[in-house]
């Protein structure tokens, strides 16, 4: 009865800003380098080192704050979070507490259930990341890859506010598109820069008090985030269904078996413990320092979503498409400033485009000037929809003047009534019977004999003339 | 001296004098490792460095690419620090030898150098009394003439406190003078790198040396370095307040009569002197013990044994390890005071405990600045309630231990510049006088000092 349930997620998300050192020292916070070479005395909590914010960090952060609306404090207070772990080097984790960069801020999503709709982002706040333990590298050993420590995060704390785990992932993935947009991540799951912890409680149709929550952990990939949140949230509901009672406790996903396990109480968090870093200075921000990045943000995708419905007279899925990845948004402003007709644009972007991108990498591999002549040529009869496809994939594949390519590979289309007549003729002398058949009232064949000058001129008969000669013909 | 050779010399008899007091225990470096490391120094130093030639002596706490840092606790022992103290590196820029590690309370946790893992450091007049601590060893070493200056570090007097039962001058800047990268944390809002010196100008210049900005540690101010005062020929306009509170009707009578000497000899340098009151002082010695512990406990955590370190048994499994290692590896003191530290800032306690403690601090650097406002430039007071104690005498009570750093934390507290200075003797031994300045005029209060020293007969019984 699954119906009778309502469910309430409220997610915390870690995302990776887009530094090339770390947040409190000059150590690279590139992924992938040999484990523990990126580390100094600071990142490695060595005795007497001390920590100095990276200023990059900070600008990436309070554009992230202002892309999701946030209010960003001018008087913030780094705080440590104190627990033993062998990847926390210092025996605490410098992060933000009592007064964080940035608070009430809110997200408009579109909910697979309710349309749009909007999460309170409660707070934001700057931390650094800690190493990581590698259990399965070495038999009965674990081994401490202490590259990541240090790396700069920061947390984006949601209200209670996802009603299914649709709507968590719906979120998600709006939430990394403005990231991406305002330049602070990369949000690169796989690569960890983006990491989700959810709270999910259930409670019955039309109740206001909220059940128990339990803590969601160990979500690794967007693919999971609603597999995870659906097994607890089952999980839950057959409980109480049974007559138990959930338990407030932290839940492990794991992806191989699709199911969650209760973290065990050794691996809990005790107390932690914090108060003010008295190594940092409260971090205090200038108004003209946030202003600088707030004009360094650029366009968002909501608001960019709604200016192509207007501007370019598409519709919202389709400038949905269009503005999720801010490079394919300006490629497609670009083939549309080249001269290409706004709507025709839109589908081209749509659909060669983006396959094309997606089989390379996201790489745009045909000009924005190039997609644009290839339309105009199609607009212009010079070559038909489908001479134009293979014109953009030798475009993509070998560069090239489109027209120039067009004609090398000999698509032009031939718009000379003569020789579209000498085709017509070719057509009508081999299919007799079917003439016969159109003069007494089967005129729907009329396409099929298109069809069959476009084969015999292998494409380059301009199919609106080829249609009128045939009609000529056919009617004497 | 700027010629090779002498700095040659100076280094042999550094070594030679440290040697000599080695019954002291004040000198944690084997003799051997520190001779040859000095001349190796004594080599490569700049000549045309303002401290050319200078041995220094630094506390085991401040982190050295020469010798180990073993803060006097058996968790560090044999620890080399792969980079050196930014205090450290311009005392080398400046041509100064680094004259070995000394001995001090563990992690700078004590007020007589008995709570080190490496032994008590001895008085260099009176061997059955304690030096003070926690910068012991340094004030021992240099009131036995075996360095010019050392190195000391301060949380609540640890710099002051020796100076005065040592009879040496100690000064703990202005918090935020001298970069703490490199300073071994045990209290970070409190915690500031100091120096002993025989006399105020030899620590003065040490000072001015290592003080000034540091882009690696961000509680350094972005302040050129401090700049040296002439010694004044009086101290006409100058308005120092005696708090009361720091001369009770209790005072050890004889630590009274060296202040009433001492504040009579300001007046006859020209010095305006008035009473005042600093109401809060009561509370400065609770306050403290919450505030440094607190950030003790968490400063302390990286000792685990994992990365760095002996390990003690137990490594089977890692919760087992930090047991050991932490319960073997810090001495009595250091435990105490982790487990105080990390109580008050349990949830349920911190409000209790922590932040009123933060708001008391807040109160006491207000009454300073209430003094400060009303026209009054350097404060007085005694530094130590009492000349050098016995060993072992407040070993078993903490509480005592922690008293006899009574009229110092307050400028830890509050961030403030304070200095000791030799003010008379009591039974032969040493006591000192304080001068209080206000924040980032280190060198008014220098300048005072300068006169008042030269004013006291530092030998003469109080």
């Amino acid at each position: 009865m699954a119906g009778a349930w309502e469910t309430v997620i409220g997610l915390e998300t870690h995302v990776q800003l887009r530094t090339l050192s770390k947040m409190f020292c000059g150590c690279s916070a590139a992924f992938g380098a040999p484990p523990n070479s990126n580390v100094c005395p600071v990142c490695l909590g060595l005795p007497g080192a001390l920590p100095v914010p990276n200023e990059q960090a900070l600008k990436l952060a309070v554009r992230a704050a202002l892309g999701l609306g946030c209010t960003v404090h001018p008087r913030s207070v780094f705080a440590r979070k104190n627990y033993f772990y062998p990847d926390l080097p210092k025996g605490y984790q410098i992060s933000q507490f009592e007064q964080p960069l940035a608070t009430a801020g809110s997200l408009s999503y579109l909910s697979p259930d309710r349309g749009i709709a909007t999460a309170a982002i409660q707070r934001l706040h700057v931390e650094e990341d800690a190493g990581k333990s590698l259990h399965d590298r070495f038999p009965k050993q674990t081994a401490i890859d202490l590259n990541r420590c240090g790396v700069p995060l920061i947390e984006i704390v949601t209200g209670p506010d996802f009603r299914s785990p649709q709507e968590a992932r719906a979120y998600l993935l709006t939430l990394k598109q403005v990231l991406e947009y305002a330049g602070a991540s990369d949000c690169d799951m796989e690569k960890g820069s983006l990491r989700v912890d959810a709270n999910v409680s259930v409670r019955r149709a039309g109740e206001t008090a909220l059940g128990t929550k339990t803590e969601v952990k160990n979500i690794n990939s967007f693919a999971y985030v609603e597999k995870a949140l659906t097994v607890e949230r089952d999980r839950q509901i057959a409980l109480l269904e049974g007559g138990g009672k959930v338990e407030q406790q932290t839940m492990l996903y794991d992806a191989k078996t699709n199911s969650v396990r209760p973290q065990r109480s050794k691996e809990e968090s005790h107390d932690y413990r914090y108060f003010p870093d008295p190594d940092l200075p409260p971090l205090v921000l200038h108004p003209d320092f946030i202003e600088e990045q707030r004009a360094a943000l650029p366009e968002l995708p909501a608001t960019k979503r709604e200016r192509f419905t207007a501007q370019y007279a598409l519709g919202v899925d389709e400038a949905a498409v269009l503005t999720a990845d801010r490079a394919v948004a300006d490629y497609y402003e670009a083939v549309v400033h080249a001269g290409a007709e706004p709507k025709a644009a839109a589908n081209w972007v749509r659909t060669e485009v983006l396959a094309d991108a997606k089989d390379h990498r996201e790489a745009l591999r045909v000009p924005a000037s190039s997609l644009a002549q290839i339309i105009s040529l199609v607009k212009g009869g010079t070559l038909s929809h489908q001479a134009a496809k293979r014109v953009f994939g030798e475009v993509a594949e070998r560069g090239g003047e489109p027209r120039n390519v067009a004609e090398a590979l000999g698509l032009v289309q031939v718009a000379d009534t003569g020789m579209v007549a000498g085709w017509v003729s070719e057509v009508l002398g081999t299919y007799v019977t079917e003439v016969s058949r159109y003069k007494s009232g089967e005129t729907r064949l009329l396409q099929f004999f298109v069809g069959q000058v476009m084969k015999a001129s292998r494409g380059k008969a301009d199919p609106k003339l080829a249609q009128r000669v045939l009609e000529e013909k056919l009617a004497s | 001296m700027s010629d090779p050779s002498e700095a040659l010399a100076s280094a042999k008899a550094a070594a030679d004098r440290i040697v000599k007091v080695k019954r002291l225990n004040a000198c944690l470096t084997p003799i051997k490792e520190l001779r040859k490391s000095l001349v190796a120094q004594a080599s490569a130093a700049h000549p045309s460095g303002v401290l050319y030639g200078m041995p220094v002596a630094v506390k085991d706490n401040i982190c050295t690419l020469e010798f180990t840092t073993s803060c006097g606790s058996k968790i560090l022992e044999g620890y080399r620090s792969p980079y050196d103290a930014t205090a450290v590196a311009k005392l080398k820029a400046a041509g100064a030898l680094i004259a070995g590690k000394t001995n001090c309370d563990e992690f700078g946790m004590g007020s007589s150098t008995e709570h080190s893992a490496y032994g008590r450091s001895l008085h260099p007049f009176d061997k059955t009394r304690v030096p003070g601590g926690s910068s012991g060893g340094s004030a021992a070493l240099v009131a036995a003439g075996s360095v010019p200056a050392a190195l000391g570090s301060e949380t609540g007097g640890s710099v002051r406190q020796p100076a005065s039962l040592c009879g040496v001058v100690g000064i703990k800047p202005t918090y935020g003078r001298v970069s703490r990268y490199g300073l071994v944390a045990f209290g970070s809002s409190l915690d500031q790198i100091g120096v002993l010196g025989r006399s105020v100008h030899d620590a003065a210049r040490v000072l001015s040396v290592i003080s000034g900005r540091d882009p690696k540690d961000a509680t350094c101010e972005d302040r050129d370095s401090l700049r040296l005062p002439n010694v004044p020929e009086s101290l006409q306009g100058f308005v120092i307040g005696v708090p009361k509170e720091y001369l009770p009707q209790d005072l050890d009578p004889a630590v009274r009569r060296a202040c009433d000497r001492a504040i009579r000899l300001l007046r006859e340098l020209g010095a305006a002197v008035r009473e005042v009151s600093l109401p809060h002082t009561a509370y400065a010695v609770a306050t403290y013990y919450i505030i440094a512990p607190a950030e003790a406990s968490s400063n302390l955590a990286r000792y685990d044994g994992a990365r760095y370190g002996p390990r003690f048994n137990g490594s089977e499994d890692v919760r087992a390890l930090y047991r050991a290692t932490r319960g073997e590896g810090f001495g009595p003191e250091v435990r105490r005071r982790v487990l105080v530290g990390t109580y008050v800032l349990s949830s349920g306690y911190y409000d209790a405990y922590y932040r009123k403690a933060q708001q008391m601090r807040a109160l006491i650097a207000q009454d300073f600045r209430n003094v400060f406002d009303r026209g009054v430039d350097l404060l007085f007071t005694p530094t130590t309630p009492t000349p050098a104690f016995k060993a072992g005498e407040k070993l078993n009570d903490p509480v005592a231990m922690y008293l006899s750093d009574i009229f110092t934390v307050t400028a830890n507290l509050a961030g403030l510049p304070a200095i000791s200075l030799p003010i008379g003797r009591i039974k032969g031994l040493p006591i000192g006088g304080q001068l209080i300045g206000q924040a980032f005029l280190d060198d008014e209060m220098l300048e005072a000092a300068y006169a008042l020293e030269r004013a006291v007969p530092p030998g003469e019984e109080a």
